[in-house]
């Protein structure tokens, strides 16, 4: 019965069931950092009207959508896995923008690759519908469900979480595309980049305030905290620096900084959250993790597979580093 | 939020149509099916994709080239369809069947994020580098890229399956009370994760995946090789098609068969399903049936269908060799699954098996008089059987799925105490229609994605689409478009 390789009855390190906690934000950053820009560049892509310059976008991410999105079930099965309770309440508690967010995941990722299917006007105009509603419904629901998880039912701040999703995605999309793309293109591109940006910082003030104001779902002590402060002060650094890299045209600096705003902004969630894990109920951290033998076991089999996967990305987006150039589909 | 109050005031209408539970079930069990068609696609062609990109790569050959690319392009579109699909669903225990997440979470938890990190991340990484790198990388990576592709489908069923064999034959685990909710709780991992159900379950649906996707091969080389009988690369995908048909479909008789041993020993009210047999005590087999009225079909009993039965050889076959051997009949329980869809389903099952072994015959005869791509009979055929492969491999999975009701976890967890208390009708049954209509779609430009694929390679292998000839036959979804 009892395992001698792992412990049954502690975990172990003391501290895993908090380590699970940040892991778990973890793979919910990677996908609204990697997925983000995808979403990014498919709202953008309803700027263009040129078939060349739609052609680029699709190229810019083709190769990496699928394998952004896993991080999105990586996330889920985490969450399952360490905290079931959470999973389920999280899910049951929003069951139509859960939905809805997995639905406009599946035009977001079908657009595309139907679009390349045929050489028919009418077919495509149809296909790119489907692209940029599921690119603007996808982070629009996540970040309405992130909203809910932080501050329960109230509809202003899961609103503005949700917008606040939105904007940030264009952000990162208009520099990802910015540093892939011509310096023609990309100087259209970076103005998009800046006023998202503008819009996001506009969107986190009123929605801090609002919570503040409001103390919707108890968060108002939680906003007004020394490390909430530090997070939107970087934020605000980062976010104008970036629009000052982005006019002088040094477009990959500008992607890094870009980056860094939905890697802060998932920072801000794990804050607020913590340490309870589901503020609607209250649930704690350690009331709602697994035994220990099972979170042993998902640390001992799942964390090196997780280094390995970082591995996987780097060599994935070293292949398809640099611009765009014409792109084959199928080799 | 307005469009949920919106739902409350029609609710008490659709409550009235679909329940909660029902609608749930509906809802995973055709998005399921979606789901595996697209997944066994993946693990299906795997070896075909390694083969093709190896040769490719290794002789330079024009065929392996063209059969690489032509593959590829229907393994990504699988791919893709099946991550669309796949991701609604790995939200839908939490949605539909929070208190299954809940009550499981420790136990399958692990093995589902565990699919998400090892084997999805492997394919959607790799696939990235396949479709897309050909000119990016060395020849090498290119080959290593699609054995990883394919290793991480065939990884991907191992993890899902640990986790449904689990449902089917829990053990490795204890019931606590945790925040005032019974749980299970893992105690041992290994049991938990090779259950008895497990080994048995992944060859049969690795096997199943094989041939359903040998038949598909099969079947699109066939069409293309009857319009253009002396494309030698098309030529060789049949032949390699066959081949691994005729190594398959035997195979999976023969595992079948202790298969089903098992499924008596450790689910006998799942085996009295397939066998619709009712009263405990000696079991025949009917080997095949025919309802006698309409209502046979949906209430199958011995009295009211016309079998084709071998007395007793149901007992022996459950036992092992005992021809009085009593087998469990389903008058000993309290509630059964709805017999008619097992007793069916399984037929058709293993029915299409049959059919599969006399096709693998026929084709391994030809290959060995030399004279396969000449018969046009075998061509059509074989055109002809291309979907029973997914027929089978769907009905097959019906058996074991609804075989096991009413238990969501056998013996522990009823799928009525898992279904979510906070679903309204309403919802369950928006949703219900949204998921049909929407993943029809998705089956239907599946299959134009498919025609179009073969269209192409027809234009580019130089058959004129309305040339005459000795392909003149009624092909309509060729020769009619545009």
């Amino acid at each position: 019965m009892t395992d001698p390789l792992l412990p049954v009855d502690a975990y172990l390190v003391e501290s895993l069931p908090e380590i699970w906690f940040g892991a778990v934000l973890f793979a919910l950053g990677m996908y609204v950092v990697l997925d983000g820009f995808d979403f990014g560049i498919g709202m953008l892509y309803a700027t263009r009207t040129d078939e060349r310059e739609r052609e680029t976008f699709l190229a810019a991410f083709g190769p990496v959508w699928d394998a952004n999105e896993v991080w999105v079930v990586a996330f889920g099965t985490m969450l399952l896995a360490a905290f079931p309770r959470v999973y389920s309440r999280l899910l049951a508690d929003n069951y139509l923008l859960a939905l809805g967010f997995v639905v406009a995941l599946v035009f977001r990722g079908l657009g595309p690759e139907l679009r390349e299917q045929r050489d028919d006007e009418r077919w495509k105009r149809s296909a790119d519908y489907a692209f940029v509603g599921g690119s603007v419904f996808a982070p629009l629901l996540l970040g309405m469900l992130a909203g809910r998880w932080l501050f329960g039912g109230a509809t202003l701040p899961v609103a503005l979480t949700g917008v606040g999703l939105v904007a940030v995605s264009i952000v990162t999309g208009a520099a990802f595309l910015a540093a892939k793309t011509e310096p023609g293109l990309a100087s259209e591109l970076r103005a998009y980049g800046i006023g998202a940006t503008l819009a996001y910082f506009a969107g986190v003030v009123v929605l801090l305030g609002t919570v503040v104001l409001t103390d919707a779902g108890g968060a108002a002590n939680a906003v007004l905290s020394l490390p909430v402060a530090a997070v939107v002060a970087l934020s605000v650094a980062v976010g104008l620096s970036g629009s000052v890299l982005a006019r002088r045209g040094q477009y990959r600096a500008w992607l890094a900084s870009a980056l860094a705003l939905p890697t802060l902004l998932t920072i801000l969630v794990a804050i607020l959250l913590y340490p309870t894990i589901y503020p609607p109920t209250g649930l704690l951290v350690r009331e709602a993790v697994v035994s220990p033998l099972a979170l042993n076991l998902v640390t001992v089999l799942g964390f090196p597979v997780l280094l390995l996967v970082l591995w996987y990305f780097k060599f994935l987006y070293g292949v398809f580093s640099g611009p765009i150039e014409g792109e084959s589909y199928g080799g | 939020m307005g469009p949920i109050t919106l739902l409350s005031a029609v609710d008490p209408v659709w409550a009235t149509l679909l329940s909660p539970e029902l609608a749930s079930r509906m809802q995973f069990g055709w998005t399921i099916s979606v789901h595996i068609i697209f997944a066994s696609l993946s693990i299906g062609l795997a070896p075909f994709i390694i083969y093709f990109t190896w040769k490719d790569v290794r002789t330079n050959e024009q065929r392996y080239a063209r059969l690489r690319s032509f593959w590829v392009k229907v393994f990504a579109a699988g791919f893709v369809m099946g991550t669309v699909i796949g991701i609604p669903m790995s939200f839908q225990f939490g949605t539909n069947f929070p208190q299954f997440a809940e009550v499981a979470g420790e136990l399958i938890g692990g093995p589902l994020a565990f699919e998400a990190k090892m084997a999805f991340f492997l394919e959607a990484v790799f696939l990235g580098v396949l479709l897309y790198g050909r000119d990016r990388v060395e020849d090498r990576t290119y080959v290593i890229s699609s054995v990883l592709v394919g290793f991480g489908a065939w990884l991907s069923g191992f993890w899902i399956l640990i986790v449904n064999a689990w449902m089917q034959t829990p053990q490795g685990y204890e019931m606590v009370t945790r925040n005032g909710m019974e749980v299970a709780k893992l105690t041992d991992p290994f049991a938990a994760f090779l259950t008895p159900r497990m080994p048995w379950m992944y060859v049969h649906m690795m096997n199943a995946s094989v041939i359903a996707v040998a038949l598909l091969v099969a079947g699109v080389s066939a069409y293309i090789v009857w319009k253009k009988p002396d494309t030698e690369a098309w030529n060789t995908a049949l032949k390699l098609a066959v081949v691994l048909l005729i190594i398959s479909a035997p195979f999976q008789a023969v595992h079948g068969d202790a298969y089903g041993r098992h499924v008596e020993d450790t689910q006998p009210q799942k085996f009295a399903a397939m066998e619709a047999h009712y009263e405990t005590g000696q079991a025949d087999l009917h080997l095949l049936a025919f309802p006698k009225s309409p209502e046979a079909l949906t209430d199958p009993r011995a009295e009211n269908l016309v079998t084709v039965s071998l007395p007793a050889v149901g007992s022996f076959l459950a036992s092992g060799g005992d021809f009085d051997a009593e087998v469990i009949g389903l008058n000993e329980y309290e509630e059964n699954p709805p017999v008619a869809l097992v007793f069916w389903s399984f037929r058709f099952m293993v029915g299409l098996g049959f059919l599969f072994i006399g096709l693998a015959l026929w084709g391994g005869y030809l290959m060995y008089r030399g004279r396969l791509s000449d018969s046009t009979r075998y061509l059509k055929a074989m055109i002809a059987a291309s979907p029973f492969g997914y027929a089978a491999l769907l009905t097959g999975w019906y058996v074991t799925e609804i075989g096991r009701q009413p238990w969501v976890i056998q013996d522990e967890l009823k799928t009525s105490e898992a279904v979510s208390s906070m679903l309204t009708g309403g919802e369950a049954t928006l949703t219900l229609v949204g998921f049909v209509v929407l993943y029809v779609g998705l089956m239907l430009t599946a299959l134009y994605i498919l025609k179009w694929l073969i269209r192409e390679e027809l234009q580019s292998l130089g058959v004129r689409e309305s040339s005459g000839g000795r392909w003149h036959g009624p092909i309509p979804w060729v020769s009619s478009d545009d």
